[in-house]
Formats: structure tokens, sequence, C-alpha cells
């Protein structure tokens, strides 16, 4: 005979256990997510400081090629020269440098030094003829130097800061001549090749403008399909051979939609290659079956009872979908959409294939202009060799996990609002 | 006089046959009970009154059924018009998730009854009131109908059905869901809607057929056993089965 007291402890045991086994793999998977976000945290958040050196700038008129007697016009400062009056300054900083070591120093600071000097004196017209302080962007490497990311530690010959440019760069640091602000350039420039005036401007609102047109393509047609398949259609081999392909198509891989794009959109249609509009009509290739399959199951799940009671008032079919079952059915739809959306937001692959992968410098302004998109530029800044962009990478990725969270934290609160209660 | 005529009705559920040649009269301003066991076909028999058999796709209704000496059994039926004069009340209470105000204009409104929102709101007032639900609920028209109580929902089921002002109002176990003293106030209310419709109501409930109806109906396995007046079913009914049943002895 079983001992029923002991099999009982065993019965408890084995209960302990399970939630056990459960706990450690909750605490597992917050481990791991906890070492991901710290890793990108960690790495991407100097990306949202850019450094600056102010050097004295010699507003000389004869670097400028403007007569030094007479105070020149807007339009003369507009159209003068700057590159001489940088390279003077440059030069003043070490009285003994040779020509070599003058380029080394040109190159501690940002291509656009020239436009920076230039905007000073334009805002600033009667500097004119006189040495004055001037903050320029500093140059990627120099920037990775001042957060401290930078191995100085390495033999100078594979560096790409020379021990010379690091001496002027200290002497300046210890002056109190270097320093770092919020970045804004990283939010308000497009791409460049440059790590230090590199920014997300044009991925950003390539990826906006992307699901906006995804929206705006696979809402009405997948609520439509949904509500047609649910509430209209007979249930015969026909319909069940649809439900089989659409639960199918959201799990084809992505990349197979971005060859449709290509194919189709872009060799058959001739869209504009590299543009958001050909994204999001690829991207809602994919986005189309994941929001049918979610306002079905809201469709389904909406209480019989409900249709029963609006066809029983004397409602048409029709009456009682647009009345009804649709309003009713609304929250969880849109909480699908977003989910939807948000994974679009993430792909990558297809926009690739379409071209979306291309070095574009220009912020686009409508969906028919070139674009990336965030997880695009992600994979453009990751391949690149500089030191600069390492950081610019985990930045990006942080944004984009902002912007994932923003949505899906929208969707719970969409799903929170308008459900409705039944008994 | 007759209000519904039904004539050789046969169900079918595929390949099951659910009901089999159904002749009934069903008397104006009267209240009919249709009694019998679990699956007997007495709410499908119900259910082809108003055609809401049509929503299952499988289901098939043959034979002649009239009202108003119109068969409505027939594909030129407008069942939005039917619908309208058929009211119909569910076993489980099924307010709209929507205001008790709204519940209750949803039928004129798509039925065009109401010419303005005065008229409307006159509508909403009486049926609520001939649902005896009018003092309970006329301060907070603007709550949803689902925080009710059990029996108040059932009652909002009433009036929501008769704000359309149907001839025939069909009840589908109205009272099945809800407690003794709710159950007493919705039969109050059928006797009193029998002044102005003709009421088909399928109850389990041998009693409540005893109390409300003047004509029952007793179904078994699809077949329509025997049907009369109340007291003759009850008292002395002219079937060994229906006996049986009334008695308890089965079902």
């Amino acid at each position: 005979m079983i001992n029923r007291e002991e099999f009982l402890n065993k019965r408890y045991k084995s209960e302990k256990r399970f939630q056990f086994y459960g706990k450690s793999a909750i605490v597992l998977a917050l481990l791991f997510l906890a070492i991901f976000l710290f890793k990108i945290f960690s790495t991407g958040y100097t990306a949202f400081q850019k450094t600056w050196i102010t050097i004295p700038i010699n507003y000389d008129p004869e670097f400028m090629y403007l007569d030094a007697d007479q105070k020149p016009s807007i339009q003369d400062l507009e159209d003068s020269e700057y590159f001489d009056v940088g390279i003077e300054s440059f030069a003043a900083l070490d009285q003994n440098a040779n020509e070599d070591q003058i380029t080394d120093i040109k190159r501690m600071f940002a291509f656009i030094f020239e436009e920076e000097i230039k905007y000073h004196i334009l805002s600033n017209p009667d500097d004119f003829g006189k040495i004055v302080e001037v903050k320029l962007t500093a140059s990627d490497d120099l920037d990775q130097v001042f957060k401290g990311n930078y191995p100085r530690e390495l033999p100078e010959e594979r560096r790409r800061v020379t021990d010379y440019q690091l001496k002027i760069f200290d002497k300046l640091s210890a002056e109190g001549k270097v320093e770092s602000n919020f970045n804004f350039s990283f939010f308000t420039n497009a791409d460049s090749r440059e790590a230090e005036l590199a920014g997300i401007a044009s991925s950003f609102m390539g990826s906006l403008f992307s699901i906006l047109v995804c929206l705006a393509v696979s809402f009405p047609v997948a609520l439509l399909a949904a509500i047609y398949l649910e509430e209209f259609a007979p249930k015969n081999r026909l319909t069940d051979f649809i439900e089989v392909n659409i639960n199918n198509l959201a799990a084809v891989p992505s990349i197979v939609f971005g060859l449709l794009g290509l194919g189709v959109l872009l060799a058959v249609f001739g869209l504009p290659r590299s543009t958001p509009l050909v994204g999001g009509i690829t991207l809602s290739l994919m986005t189309l079956p994941t929001i049918i399959i979610a306002a079905r199951a809201s469709l389904k799940a909406v209480p019989p009872s409900i249709r029963e009671a609006a066809l029983a008032m004397g409602a048409s079919r029709m009456q009682t979908t647009l009345h009804h079952t649709v309003p009713l059915s609304l929250p969880g739809t849109l909480s699908g959409t977003i989910i939807g959306l948000a994974q679009a937001l993430g792909e990558t692959a297809p926009l690739i294939l379409i071209g979306m992968v291309a070095f574009v410098n220009t912020i686009p302004g409508s969906p028919m202009d070139p674009a990336a998109s965030l997880p695009v530029q992600i994979y453009i800044w990751a391949e690149s060799a500089e030191r600069g962009f390492v950081e610019k990478v985990s930045a990006c990725i942080m944004v984009l996990l902002i912007f994932l969270v923003l949505m899906n934290l929208v969707a719970q609160m969409v799903r929170h609002k308008f459900e409705k209660k039944w008994n | 006089m007759n209000k519904i005529e039904a004539k050789n009705v046969n169900v079918f559920y595929g390949e099951k046959q659910a009901l089999f040649d159904i002749n009934m009269d069903i008397q104006e301003k009267q209240v009919t009970a249709l009694i019998g066991p679990s699956g007997c076909g007495k709410s499908t028999f119900l259910r082809c009154l108003n055609r809401m058999n049509d929503v299952i796709d499988i289901c098939k209704v043959e034979g002649e059924i009239k009202i108003n000496d119109y068969n409505i059994n027939q594909k030129a039926t407008d069942v939005v018009r039917l619908r309208e004069k058929i009211g119909m009340v569910f076993q489980k209470p099924n307010p709209f998730p929507k205001t008790l105000y709204e519940n209750i204009s949803y039928g004129p409104e798509i039925h065009g009854m109401a010419q303005s929102k005065d008229e409307l709101d006159q509508i909403v007032e009486d049926s609520l009131k001939k649902a005896a639900l009018w003092n309970e609920v006329k301060d907070r028209l603007n709550e949803p109908g689902t925080g009710l109580s059990g029996g108040q929902q059932q009652r909002l089921c009433i009036a929501r059905a008769i704000s359309v002002k149907p001839e025939v109002i069909l009840m589908d176990e109205p009272c099945s869901a809800l407690d003794p003293i709710a159950t007493a106030q919705i039969e109050e209310l059928i006797d009193e809607l029998k002044k102005e419709h003709t009421i088909v109501i399928v109850t389990h409930s041998m009693s409540q057929a005893a109390r409300v109806s003047q004509q029952t109906g007793f179904f078994h396995l699809g077949k329509l056993i025997e049907v009369g007046s109340t007291d003759k079913i009850f008292k002395n009914p002219d079937q060994k089965q229906t006996q049986d049943y009334i008695t308890g002895r089965f079902g």
C-alpha cells in the first residue's frame, strides 16, 4: 500500500520544483534583456554628446581676399573664401609646425570648419579683422579621444590619430578649450561619411514615411478582408483555403516580400527606387496578414449574442457589422495593427532589396524622396570602419527601441481604454 | 383568430432533421408556450418564425409559415421588415454594450420610426415604461446597459424588442438565467404585453407555462406531439407522452 503522506509530499515538492523552473526561466530572460540594454546604453549614450574645440580664428582681411580699409558688406563676407583663414589659424596653434603638421592640425577638425568659420563672421560682422575665439566641431577621432573611447595606448602607426595631434589636443584640453555638449546634429543631420556629422534625420523620416504608407495601404485592405471573411463569406473549401494561405503569408520570410517589391513595384510599375513609398508598400505586404489575423480574432471574440440581438431588431447584416461588431472589435484590431507596424518598423531585409540601403545625405520631404530607415541605418553604420560610428549604431538602436516601446505602449493603452466589457 | 399558421414545417441542420412536419396555429394577442425536453426543437421552431435560422449556414427550413396570411418562408420575404414586425428576446440577456438609451433607440433609428429627437425620447420612455423599467433607470439613461442586474437587463431587452412596436414577440427561455423575483417580474410583464402583442414563449419550466400561457404546444424529438389550450394540456392531455412529461415521468 502507498504511503499517502509521502505521496502528498511528493506532489507538493513537484509543484514547488515546477514553480522554480518557471521563475528561473523568467530570471534568465530578464538577465539577457538587462545585458542587452546595458550594452546598448553604455556604448550608445556618448553619441548624444559631441566635442567642440575652441580656438582663436584670425579673420585677417588678407586671408579672406578682402580690402582691409573698408568694412565689407554681408554679401562680401558671404562670397569670400575661408579655407586660408582656417589654415592660418591652425598654424598659429603651433609656431614651429611644418607643412605636414599643419595638415595634421586641420584634420583635428570636422571638414565643415570653413562653414563654421564663415557662419561665425556672418553672425558677428564686427569681428572682421580681429582674432576671436570660435567653437569648431572636433573630428570624430578626437571626439572619441575626448570621450575616452579611443585606444591611445596603441602604437602610433596603428592609430588614425597621430602623436602630434594628441599633443596639440591635450594642450588645448588642458587650457579648457575642449568641451562636449548635447549633440543636436545627431537628430537634425542626414547621414554623412563623417561620423561627427552623421545624424538620423533622414532614416527617421524614412521610417516614419514608410510606416505611414504601410498603415495607409494595409489597414483598410486588411480590415475589409477580415470583415468579409469573418462576417459575410460562406464557410466552404475556398474560404478555408484562403484562411490557410493568409496564415502562411504571415510566416513568409520578409526578404521574400523584398524580392516581390523589387520585381513588381520597381521593375513592373517603375516606382522610384529607394523611396519610403515603395518601402511602405512592401512592408504592408508583411503587415497585411498580421492585421487580418488580429482583426479576425477580435471579430470572433465579439459574442454572437450581440449579432443576434442586432439581427433580431431588424438590422441588416451590414448594419449589424458596422454598428455593433466592428466597433466592438476595433480595440483589438488597432492594437494588432500597431504591433504589426512595430514589426514592420524593425524590418531591414526587404528594404535593402528595394534600395533603401543607399547612402542618403538629404532629409526626405515626402514618401517619394529617397531615404534610408532606422534599421537600415543601423546596418549601414555597423558596416562602417570608423570608430565614431560604433556609438552611433548603439544610439540609433536606442532611438529605434524607444520608438518601438512607445508604439507598444500606445497599443496597450488603446486596448485598455476602449475595451468593452460584456457578460 | 390565427396570427401565425405553420404548415408542414421541416427543419434540417445539414443531414440531420431537427423538426418533422410541424403544423401549428398561434392565436393573436395570446401567450403560446412551447414546452418539451432539451433538444426537442422548440427553440428551432421559434427561430423559424423570424427567420433567425438564416444566420446558421447549414440550416434549411421547408414548409409554409404564414404570418397575417403571408408566407414568410420564401426567398422574396424581406427579413428586415419581418424582424421589425416580429421581435425577439433571448435566453441570456444580451443588451448592446452601449448606453441604456442607445439600446432602446437603436431599433426605431434603423427603421426610421422617429422624425425628431423628442419623438425618439418619447419612444424610449414608452418602451421602458411598458417594460416596467422606467422608474428604475430614468435617471441613468446614459449609463451602459451592461451595468444593470440580470433581471433588469432582460427587461431592457424586452423594452428594446417592443420599441419598434412588433406584432409578435418571440421569447426563448427568457427567465432561465434569472432568479425567482426577476422571473416573477418578467411573467407579470408578459401578462401585460399580451394585450397588445402576440407572444410565443419557449420555456423549460412547466409551472411558468401553466402560469403565463393560454395555448401550449408540447414538442418531443422534433415532433409536435400535442397542441391546445393550456388548461387542457395540463389537466387532460390527449397523448400519453404529454401526460408523462407534464407529470415529470421523463424529460
